[in-house]
C-alpha cells in the first residue's frame, strides 16, 4: 500500500537520524517512545524469566522437600549461604522466593512488559502521534522502574534476604519479620509505585491529546482502548497503596503502630508498641489496589487479543462498541469489589453481599469482551499463524480463569476455598496461560515491525504447543489439590497435614493429592523446555529472521503498520489523517480485503 | 519533531498537554491523601474512648500557618497573572513572596515539630508517670520541666487537666520507659508526623519547582513566553493542591 | 484565558485578594466552631468540617479555576471522587460492619 512505497526512500535516511545522539542518548538515556517500550521489554522479559526461575526452585522443594535443588544448589549455598546450607531450600528462603516470586510477576514483569512495553511502543504509534505527551517523564518511568528493580534484587542478598510475607505482605506479620527484606521491598515498592504513576499519567495525556486528526474516540483500536482503561486504574488505585507502603515503612522504621495492633504479642512477648493499629487498614489499602491491578494486568492482554484477532480473521470485530463499554465497565467497577479478598477477616454479612454483588456484576463485561472475541472468529478466514494460536488459546484459558473464580466471590463458597492451591490455580490461569499469551502473541504480532523480521513460525509453534500442554498439566492439577483442602505457602508441599505424616487422620491429605506436586515439577520443567525456543527465536530473528515483504507484512488496519519499518524518530512520514475506524477489513468494493485507516475515501 | 499542543490548547479538548497532564497526577494525589485520611478516620472511630488526645497542637500557630499558606496561593496565582499580562518583574516579584512565605510555613512546621519531639513521658519502675519538656538528660538523671499525672488518660485532654510547669528530676535508675512524641508516641502522633511530615514533603517539591521556575528556568521567558506562562500556571495548580490538603490536614488534627 | 491587559491586571489582583479574604474568614470560622460551647463533640466535627470543604470549595473553584474549567477535567476529576468516596465510604463500612463481640 501507500506505506511500501513511502518507505523505501526515506528508510535510510530516517535510520540515520538516531545515531547523532551517540550511544548513549540513543540506547540508554533515550526519549524515544519507541525505545523506551523496547527498554521496557528486554527488563521485563528478564524479570520474567527470573520469577520463573524462583518458581522452578520452590516447586522442587514443593516436591522433594528437604532434597538439594539439583544444578543450582550449590551455587545458592555459595551466594546466600546459611538459607540454603547444601543447597537446600529453608523454609525462610521459600518463603522470600515466594514472596519475591509473586512482586517480581506482577509488578516487574507483566504490569511493565504489558503497560510499560505494549503501551510505550504502541499506543503513540496507533494514535498517529510522534512521541508520548511527555518524552523526558517517559524516560524517568522507566528508570524508576529500573532504579525498583534493582533494589528488590538487592534484597536477596542483604542479611537476612529478601521479603518474606508474600507478596500481599500483610501487616503485622510483615512487619514483625526481624530482618530487613520488608523495609528493601516496601522502598522498591515506592520507586515502582511512582514509575506507573508518571507512566500513567503519560499514557492517558498522550491518548487525550495526541490523537491524530480525524481519530475519534470511537475509531480508536481497541488495544488503545484497553490501555486507557488500564492507566486509569493504575493512577487511580496505586497511590492509596503507596500510603500504605509508607505506612508500613513508618511502622518498620519509626515505630508507629498504624497496622499494629494493641496487645500485639510476637514470639510469645507482648511487643514493644504503642498499639492501637489495624491489620484490616492495611488489607484494604492494599486490596484497593491490587485488585484493580488484575484488571490492570488482563485488559491490555484484551486489547492485544482483540488485535490480533481482528487482523488474522481478516473481518472487523465483532461488537467493537460492546469491547469499549465493557472495557471502561470493568475499569469503573473493579474499583468496587476489592474486599472480597478479604471474606475470612470476620467481615459483616452487608458489607460481604454488597462485595459479592460487585463482583458478580464484574464478571458480566469480562464475559461481554470474551464472547465479542469470540463471535469475531465466526465465519472469518482465519489464518493460523503463531499470533494468532497464542490468540485463539487465550480465549478458552481466559475462560477457565474466570469461570474458576466466581466460587472465590462467593463468601460461602470462598470459605472452603481460601487459601488453597485452589486460589493459586485460578489466577495463574488468568495470568499466565491468560496474560502471558496475549504478551506472547503480541510480541510474535509487532516483532516484524519493531525488528523488520520475522519469528521463526515453526519455533513459534513448537514454543505455543508446548507452552499451552504444560500450563495447563501445571495450573490444573492444583485445582484438585487445592479443593481437597490443601493451603498455599507451604514450603514442605504441606506433606505435614498428609498421610503420609499423620497416618489415620481423617481429613489428612491423601497421598494422590501430595503426589500431584510431583506432577506438577516434571509439568514445570517441561515448561522451562518449551520457553527455550522462544528465547533462541527471539534472538537469532532480530539479526538472522526472514526479512518482511513490506512495511505491513500481516495486511492490517491500524496505524502502526503504515509507518516505515522499523519506525523512525517521530514514527510517520508525515502526519497521518484518519478516515475511517480501526478494523475495516473485507469491506466490500474495495480491491484489498483491508483498508487502513488513514486511506482517504473513495 | 516538535509535540502538538504543549502550549496552544489542542481545540477540541480545549487544553494543553502539561495542564491534562498536572490534573491526572492531581487526580492520583487525591488518592494518595484519600489513603491517607482513610486511615485516619478509620484508625480513630476503632479506637478506644479517651484514648484520642484533643488539643495536643498548637491551635495558634496552626492557622498562622493555614493563612501563610492561603496567602502563598495567592501570589502563585497574582505571579501567574502578571506572566499573562507580560510583567516580567512583578512576576519575579510574586515568586519570590511564595517562596518565601513557603520558608516560613516549613519554619514554623519545624518548630512544631521540635516541641513535639522534647516532649516526653517518662514511666518509672514505681508505676508513676511524669509528663513534659526535657531540660536535660545524661546518663544518670532526666530533667523534665513538667508534672506527674494520675494517669494516661489525663494527658490526653489538656484542657480538662491543664498542665503544670515544674521541675522534676528523675534518676535513670528509675525509669521504666522514657518515650518522646514522636511519631512511636501513639496513633494521633504517628498519624500527625506521617500526614503533615507528607505534606511537608510536597511543599518542599513545590518550593523546588518554584525556585526552579523563579531562578535559572525563568530564561524561557525571553525564547518563549507562552510556554513560561503555562509552567507557572502547571506549578501553582500544584500548589494550589498542597494548600487544598492542608484545609483539611489542619481541621482534622489541630481542631478536632 | 487570553493575554491580560495591565488593568485587567490591576482589576485581577483585587479579585485575588477577595477571595484570600473569603479564605481567611472561613479559616477563622473553621477555629471558631471548634470553640464552639455544644456538648455533642461529633456536631463540632462536622461543622468544623463544613467550614473546611467551603474553604476548599473556594481555593478548589477560584484558585484552581475549576469554576471554568473543560469537560476533559471535569471528567477526570469526576471519576477520582467516585474512587475516593468509595475507598472511604466502604473501608470504613466495613470497619463498621464487623460483628460485635
Amino acid at each position: 500500500m501507500q506505506a511500501e512505497t513511502q518507505s523505501a526512500p526515506h528508510h535510510t535516511a530516517h535510520q540515520a537520524h538516531p545515531d547523532d545522539l551517540g550511544f548513549w542518548r540513543t540506547y540508554v538515556f533515550s526519549i524515544d517512545h519507541k525505545v523506551i517500550g523496547v527498554q521496557y521489554a528486554i527488563t521485563a522479559l528478564t524479570f520474567l524469566l527470573f520469577g520463573f526461575f524462583l518458581m522452578l526452585m520452590m516447586r522442587w522443594q514443593i516436591a522433594r522437600p528437604g532434597e538439594p535443588i539439583p544444578i543450582v544448589g550449590s551455587l545458592l549455598a555459595a551466594v546466600l549461604g546459611d538459607v540454603a546450607a547444601n543447597g537446600v531450600m529453608s523454609p525462610d528462603l521459600y518463603n522470600s522466593f515466594g514472596a519475591m516470586h509473586g512482586t517480581i510477576m506482577v509488578f516487574l514483569a507483566i504490569v511493565p512488559l504489558a503497560v510499560g512495553a505494549f503501551g510505550n511502543y504502541l499506543v503513540p504509534i496507533q494514535i498517529g502521534a510522534n512521541d508520548m505527551a511527555f518524552p523526558k517523564l517517559n524516560m524517568m518511568s522507566y528508570q524508576l522502574y529500573f532504579l525498583g528493580g534493582v533494589i528488590m534484587l538487592t534484597s536477596f542478598f542483604i542479611p537476612g534476604g529478601a521479603a518474606q510475607a508474600g507478596w500481599t505482605s500483610y501487616s503485622p506479620l510483615a512487619t514483625s519479620i526481624p530482618t530487613d527484606g520488608q523495609t528493601f521491598w516496601l522502598i522498591g515498592m515506592v520507586f515502582l509505585i511512582t514509575s506507573s504513576l508518571l507512566g500513567s499519567v503519560n499514557i492517558i495525556t498522550t491518548i487525550i491529546q495526541l490523537r491524530a486528526p480525524g481519530l475519534t474516540w470511537m475509531r480508536l483500536p481497541f488495544h488503545v482502548w484497553a490501555q486507557f482503561t488500564a492507566s486509569f486504574l493504575l493512577l487511580l488505585a496505586f497511590p492509596p497503596l503507596e500510603t500504605a507502603g509508607i505506612l508500613q515503612l513508618m511502622d518498620k522504621l519509626a515505630g508507629t503502630s498504624f497496622f499494629l495492633p494493641t496487645g500485639l504479642a510476637i514470639g510469645g512477648k507482648l511487643a514493644d508498641v504503642s498499639g492501637g493499629g489495624s491489620p484490616l487498614l492495611w488489607q484494604h489499602l492494599f486490596w484497593f489496589l491490587a485488585h484493580p491491578e488484575v484488571y490492570v494486568l488482563i485488559l491490555p492482554a484484551m486489547g492485544i487479543i482483540a488485535e490480533v484477532i481482528a487482523c488474522n480473521t481478516r473481518k472487523p470485530l465483532w461488537g467493537y462498541r460492546s469491547l469499549v463499554y465493557s472495557a471502561l465497565m470493568i475499569g469503573f467497577i473493579s474499583f468496587l469489589v476489592w474486599a472480597h479478598h478479604m471474606y475470612l477477616t470476620g467481615m459483616g454479612t452487608k458489607i460481604a453481599t454488597f462485595f459479592q454483588t460487585t463482583t458478580m456484576i464484574i464478571s458480566i463485561p469480562s464475559v461481554i469482551i470474551l464472547t465479542c472475541l469470540l463471535i469475531s472468529l465466526w465465519g472469518g478466514s482465519i489464518r493460523f499463524n503463531t499470533p494468532m494460536l497464542f490468540a485463539l488459546a487465550f480465549l478458552p484459558m481466559f475462560g477457565i480463569g474466570g469461570l474458576t473464580g466466581l466460587p472465590l466471590g462467593f463468601s460461602a463458597s470462598d470459605i472452603h476455598l481460601h487459601d488453597t492451591y485452589y486460589v493459586i490455580g485460578h489466577f495463574h490461569y488468568v495470568v499466565a496461560p491468560g496474560t502471558i499469551f496475549a504478551l506472547f502473541a503480541g510480541i510474535y504480532f509487532w516483532f516484524p515491525k519493531i525488528t523488520g523480521r520475522h519469528m521463526s513460525e515453526y519455533w513459534g509453534r513448537v514454543h505455543f504447543w508446548g507452552s499451552l500442554l504444560f500450563m495447563n498439566l501445571i495450573f490444573m492439577p492444583m485445582f484438585i489439590q487445592g479443593m481437597a483442602g490443601m493451603l498455599r505457602r507451604m514450603s514442605d508441599g504441606a506433606v505435614q497435614y498428609s498421610e503420609l505424616r499423620v497416618e489415620g487422620v481423617t481429613g489428612t491429605l491423601s497421598s494422590t493429592i501430595i503426589g500431584l506436586n510431583q506432577f506438577i515439577l516434571w509439568a514445570a520443567a517441561g515448561l522451562l523446555l518449551a520457553q527455550i525456543p522462544f528465547i533462541i527465536n527471539f534472538f537469532w530473528s532480530i539479526r538472522h529472521g526472514q526479512k518482511v515483504a513490506s512495511d505491513n507484512p500481516w495486511e492490517a488496519t491500524t496505524l502502526e503498520w503504515q509507518t516505515p519499518t522499523p519506525p523512525p524518530h517521530g514514527n510517520f512520514l508525515r502526519p497521518p489523517q484518519v478516515y475511517r475506524g480501526p478494523y475495516e477489513y473485507s469491506v466490500p468494493g474495495y480491491p484489498k480485503d483491508f483498508v487502513p485507516q488513514d486511506q482517504p475515501p473513495g | 519533531m516538535d509535540i502538538p499542543y504543549t502550549v496552544q490548547p489542542r481545540p477540541d479538548t480545549g487544553v494543553y498537554n502539561a495542564k491534562v497532564g498536572m490534573w491526572l497526577f492531581l487526580a492520583s494525589e487525591v488518592m494518595l491523601f484519600g489513603g491517607l485520611f482513610s486511615a485516619y478516620i478509620l484508625l480513630r472511630v476503632s479506637a478506644p474512648p479517651d484514648t484520642w488526645p484533643q488539643g495536643w497542637l498548637s491551635v495558634p500557630l496552626g492557622t498562622l500557618n493555614t493563612l501563610i499558606l492561603a496567602l502563598s496561593a495567592i501570589t502563585t496565582l497574582m505571579a501567574w497573572a502578571a506572566c499573562k499580562a507580560r510583567m516580567f518583574d512583578r512576576y519575579k516579584v510574586y515568586q519570590g513572596v511564595t517562596l518565601l512565605l513557603a520558608l516560613v510555613f516549613l519554619s514554623i512546621k519545624a518548630y512544631e515539630y521540635r516541641d513535639k519531639l522534647t516532649h516526653y513521658t517518662v514511666t518509672l519502675k514505681d508505676g508513676r508517670i511524669a509528663d513534659g519538656h526535657l531540660v536535660s538528660r545524661d546518663d544518670t538523671t532526666v530533667v523534665l520541666d513538667g508534672q506527674f499525672v494520675e494517669s494516661r488518660a489525663h494527658l490526653m485532654n489538656p484542657k480538662r487537666h491543664p498542665a503544670k510547669h515544674e521541675e522534676i528530676r528523675i534518676s535513670m535508675d528509675e525509669v521504666k520507659r522514657l518515650q518522646n512524641y514522636g511519631p512511636a508516641y501513639n496513633t494521633f502522633t504517628a498519624l500527625y508526623f506521617t500526614m503533615s511530615g507528607l505534606h511537608a514533603l510536597h511543599i518542599l517539591g513545590g518550593m523546588l519547582v518554584f525556585a526552579y521556575l523563579w531562578g535559572p528556568g525563568s530564561r524561557m521567558w525571553k525564547t518563549d513566553p507562552a510556554r513560561f506562562t503555562n509552567r507557572v500556571e502547571i506549578a501553582g495548580l500544584f500548589w494550589h493542591f498542597v494548600d487544598l490538603v492542608w484545609i483539611f490536614l489542619f481541621p482534622v488534627l489541630y481542631l478536632t | 484565558m487570553s493575554d491580560l491587559k495591565p488593568e485587567a491586571f490591576a482589576d485581577y489582583a483585587r479579585r485575588c485578594w477577595l477571595v484570600f479574604g473569603a479564605v481567611a474568614c472561613t479559616t477563622f470560622l473553621m477555629v471558631g466552631a471548634s470553640y464552639a460551647p455544644i456538648g455533642n463533640r461529633t456536631v463540632v466535627i462536622g461543622l468544623v468540617l463544613a467550614a473546611a470543604v467551603v474553604n476548599a470549595g473556594l481555593v478548589g473553584a477560584f484558585l484552581m479555576h475549576l469554576l471554568s474549567e473543560r469537560k476533559t477535567i471535569y471528567t477526570v476529576l469526576a471519576f477520582t471522587a467516585v474512587f475516593f468516596v468509595g475507598l472511604m465510604g466502604l473501608s470504613i463500612w466495613a470497619q463498621f460492619d464487623h460483628p460485635k463481640f
